[in-house]
């Protein structure tokens, strides 16, 4: 029995000038698991996840989250609607704390007086909220209260990670989250990702790394010039098909169909 | 095709009839330099080149530097008016050795050049200076200043403008001359020291710092009984720090400039006396000199005084000063 | 879970203050009078005009921004206030307002420049300071104006706080303004959001602030401080100067760096500013009651400069 759908996107067109980035793209993600989307360069996954994710405004087609339709007109808008996004560049201020950076935006304040009229932050309940949402996802930082510039690049990766993860009510997207990290650090990220997964929230997943890919996700969904080419099981298909799949060198129907997810 | 023909001797036609009428009435071509736009004393030296200009029938440039010591500012502004006509360039320079070539340049070109207020380095930079002699209007303050004081042992602080500057040093020399102490001569760009002066601040002409050194001053020294000022400004500053410190009746306060303001203050008593110099008459002389030398071909040469008047509220005996009256007569600036 | 060494200021921030209490400690050797409470409120009478211009350029330096037209824009407003007040005859208290006013108009018209037009904040303020100073020079006809009425003076005189320590009513202001902007930059969002913007302006705005928001107020807040400045600058020297500032422009910002703010914005504490300001205030009057020239005032804030950005820089490079 296939989970239910949480969010699909069906015939998303997005053009550039004479470029068309996306040709009528199909989309869907399952509650409770790991999609993973690989495409080559041009393939249309980041314009996708844009679409998705409130950056870009599709000139086509229909989004639904739920069932029911969205039009999200900026990032803040599919956040509203309780999607959280873990940009490549992580989208954190170094020189603030883990705790700050966490309630950035969305900042507590204290209760009566305090908060109401002079507006002060409740930084102890930021920090101790910081600190619950860390452990719950297994992250080992020591301290909350130290500035993001100081962890390493996959300590920094799991703050990033932890944020949307802390916040998102729908959908977590992460657009390349093990990129420039090395292999044990890798290794934290993902098995991060699968912490998030297993609380209950679906996660899609930019990523050029196939092995992490396989690893990983629960499917595939592999876009190919502007469109989705096919969704497989990494279970059951091969590296080295899927690869073939993504650059056109093998055919969808080529494919076993037990590889179809 | 007709058109085409017809535009050359339009234009030449065109240009015979303004080379006759610019023939006609020429009138010589003034550029007057100073340091700054924004200085009063400036702002007033060029409403009197201006008209000067005017009633004698010359045409008058004006321009700047930016700021104090903007000597590229300057000699842009001389270049240009060079290239506009100008014969005549009358300058207060901003750097007195930098200036230098650039003047040079302009007199080999058959360009008179003036120095006004103060002179080049060297002073034979320029064919003539008409200048106050700050030396001689710091001497009559620091004359004033020991009549004033009637014997009494001087304990002095100076607010001079900032080190290096020869007007700063003329005046601050000339006042420790004219007062009895022994000082550098008029040559000097050093600040003279002496026993009897027990703080030396700098001011840089400006109110609110003059205010500020008077301040620090009066901490280190706050026996102080007379303060010498190297213009009006400063002095305000000095005499408000002074009041705060309820201090102001018991001290001396000599400047020198002469504008509208500082004789004003002269009257209320802030200033004992203040040496009033002339801008108008130094730019208008200029003018002159411009003049006569487009219709001559003759130069002035030299060094003109533009005089020093001594402007004292208080006339004291054995020093030759002039009333309130008199000061606001020749006073420069708002009225 | 912090320790107590997590929970001290940075060397950034502590540095600027050991070094005023080195230079203190040194002067006090120099001269016996210049550690009496006479002199000490002095010094903080003579920082007060710089001091509340550093807020409005802090909030501005933290946003990684800078702004060269401080010192004109409040030229312009002193000129604005005492002619109003003086040729125009308004009260002197809507003359005062009508001063801020002004410098708060300008304040906006930098923002505006910044976040609308894009234009960088050097460029822009580099425009305004000359307009501004073009500005107050035609108006005042480069004249000081004086006779002005005792109201607007008040904030510079003092009253006395035992013995011969007497504090000006303006020092006490500036202190209040520190206070209340350290207050907002350290607990309410706004002021985290301004650090944010600072810090990485792309990551303030995908999480949903209004980052050109956050920067226009902050300049149009800077405005008021200087507005408040031309008042204090008023106040003390009992006229309205349109030669007053020229020196402030870079006076300010040298207080923001010596007291530890980075010019990359993001990182910086307010109360830095002001011991930036007293820094080269204590210089200044300490030289001179040594009898030093001035010049080497000039020279010992050159080198402080250069120190303070130095140990900033290397304090960061410590951490990773």
């Amino acid at each position: 029995m296939p989970a239910p759908i949480v969010m699909e996107a069906r015939g998303l067109v997005k053009r550039y000038g004479q470029v068309v980035a996306l040709d009528g793209a199909d989309f869907e993600l399952r509650a409770g698991e790991i999609l993973a989307v690989i495409g080559d360069n041009g393939a249309g996954k980041s314009s996708l996840i844009k679409a998705l994710s409130g950056a870009t405004i599709p000139d086509e087609g229909e989004i639904r989250l739920d069932g029911a339709p969205v039009h999200f007109r900026s990032p803040i808008d599919a956040r509203r609607a309780g999607i959280e996004t873990v940009y490549q560049d992580l989208a954190v201020a170094p020189a603030m704390s883990i705790a700050e950076n966490l309630f950035l935006g969305r900042e507590l304040r204290r209760p009566g007086f305090l908060g109401t009229v002079l507006r002060m932050l409740d930084k102890k309940r930021m920090l101790a909220e910081s600190v619950a949402r860390m452990e719950e996802l297994k992250v080992g930082i020591r301290s909350m209260t130290q500035a993001v510039e100081t962890l390493s690049g996959g300590q920094r990766q799991c703050v990033a990670v932890g944020r949307a993860a802390a916040f998102a009510r729908h959908v977590v997207i992460m657009d390349e989250p093990t990129a420039a990290l090395g292999v044990k650090e890798g290794n934290m990220v993902l098995e991060l990702i699968r912490r998030v997964r297993d609380k209950g929230l679906p996660v899609i997943l930019i990523s050029h790394n196939m092995p992490h890919v396989f690893e990983i996700a629960d499917r595939i969904h592999i876009a190919r010039l502007g469109k989705r080419a096919a969704v497989v099981d990494p279970k059951k298909i091969s590296m080295s098909d899927t690869v073939a799949v993504m650059t056109g060198a093998k055919r969808v129907d080529e494919l076993p169909p037990e590889c179809l997810a | 095709m007709r058109l085409k023909t017809l535009l050359p001797f339009s234009s030449i036609a065109a240009a015979a009839l303004f080379a006759a009428g610019a023939q006609a009435a020429d009138p010589p071509i003034i550029g007057l330099i100073t340091k700054t736009e924004t200085n009063p004393f400036f702002v007033k030296m060029k409403e009197g080149a201006n008209e000067a200009a005017k009633a004698k029938g010359a045409k008058l440039l004006s321009g700047a530097g930016k700021a104090d010591g903007d000597n590229a500012g300057q000699v842009t502004a001389m270049e240009n008016m060079i290239a506009a006509g100008a014969k005549t360039i009358l300058i207060t320079p901003s750097d007195s050795k930098a200036i230098v070539p650039a003047i040079k340049k302009a007199r080999d070109k058959g360009v008179l050049v003036i120095a006004l207020d103060s002179p080049t380095d060297p002073t034979e930079g320029t064919d003539a200076l008409f200048a106050t002699d700050n030396y001689q209007a710091g001497v009559l303050i620091g004359q004033y200043a020991k009549a004033a004081l009637a014997g009494k042992p001087a304990k002095i602080v100076t607010l001079d403008l900032f080190p290096g500057h020869p007007v700063g040093a003329q005046r601050h020399n000339g006042f420790l001359k004219g007062f009895g102490l022994a000082a550098p001569d008029a040559k000097s760009n050093e600040l003279g020291k002496a026993a009897e002066v027990v703080c030396m601040a700098d001011s840089f002409g400006d109110q609110a710092k003059g205010q500020t050194a008077m301040e620090n001053c009066l901490q280190k020294s706050p026996e102080v009984n007379l303060v010498y000022t190297i213009n009006e400004p400063a002095a305000a500053g000095a005499y408000k720090a002074l009041k705060s410190a309820g201090k102001e009746k018991g001290v001396v306060i000599v400047s020198v400039d002469g504008g509208c303001q500082g004789i004003k203050d002269v009257g209320a008593g802030v200033i004992a006396a203040t040496s009033q110099q002339y801008p108008l008459k130094m730019a208008a002389m200029g003018v002159e000199a411009g003049i006569e030398y487009a219709k001559t071909g003759k130069k002035p040469s030299g060094y003109t005084d533009t005089g020093v008047t001594l402007i004292a509220a208080r006339p004291l005996a054995g020093v030759d000063s002039k009333d309130v009256k008199t000061g606001t007569e020749l006073c420069w600036g708002k009225k | 879970m912090g320790t107590w060494k997590d929970r001290l200021p940075p060397l950034g921030t502590l540095g600027p203050f050991i070094a005023l209490l080195l230079a203190c400690a040194f002067f006090a050797t120099q001269n016996e009078r210049f550690l009496t409470g006479g002199n000490l409120s002095l010094v903080l009478q003579q920082v007060m005009v710089v001091g509340v211009i550093a807020i409005g350029q802090t909030l501005i330096i933290l946003t990684a921004g800078i702004d060269l037209s401080c010192g004109m824009v409040m030229a312009l407003g002193g000129i604005v206030m005492t002619k109003f007040a003086t040729e125009l005859g308004l009260p002197p208290a809507l003359a005062v307002l009508c001063g801020i006013g002004v410098t708060t108009l300008f304040g906006l018209v930098n923002g505006l420049l910044v976040t609308q037009i894009k234009l960088p904040p050097f460029i822009v303020t580099l425009g305004t300071l000359n307009i501004a100073f073009a500005i107050t020079q035609l108006y005042s006809n480069s004249q000081t104006v004086t006779d002005v009425p005792e109201a607007m003076t008040v904030l510079g005189n003092t009253f006395p706080l035992g013995g011969t320590t007497t504090v000006a009513y303006g020092v006490v202001l500036m202190l209040a303004l520190y206070g209340l902007s350290w207050f907002a930059l350290r607990e309410t969002a706004a002021g985290r959001h301004v650090y944010a913007v600072g810090n990485n302006p792309e990551a303030t705005r995908l999480t949903g602030i209004p980052t050109q928001r956050v920067l226009l107020a902050v300049y149009v807040l800077a405005g008021v401080f200087y507005g408040v400045a031309s008042l204090l600058s008023v106040a003390r020297t009992g006229v309205g100067d349109p030669n007053a500032g020229q020196t402030e422009n870079l006076d300010a910002i040298t207080a923001v760096v010596l007291g530890g703010t980075s010019l990359f914005g993001g990182r910086g504490v307010i109360l830095g500013s002001l011991v930036g300001a007293l820094i080269v205030g204590v210089f200044r009057n300490g030289l001179t009651l040594m009898g030093v020239s001035s010049i080497y005032q000039v020279l010992v804030t050159g080198v402080l400069v250069i120190l303070a950005v130095a140990t900033d820089q290397l304090s960061r490079r410590g951490t990773r």
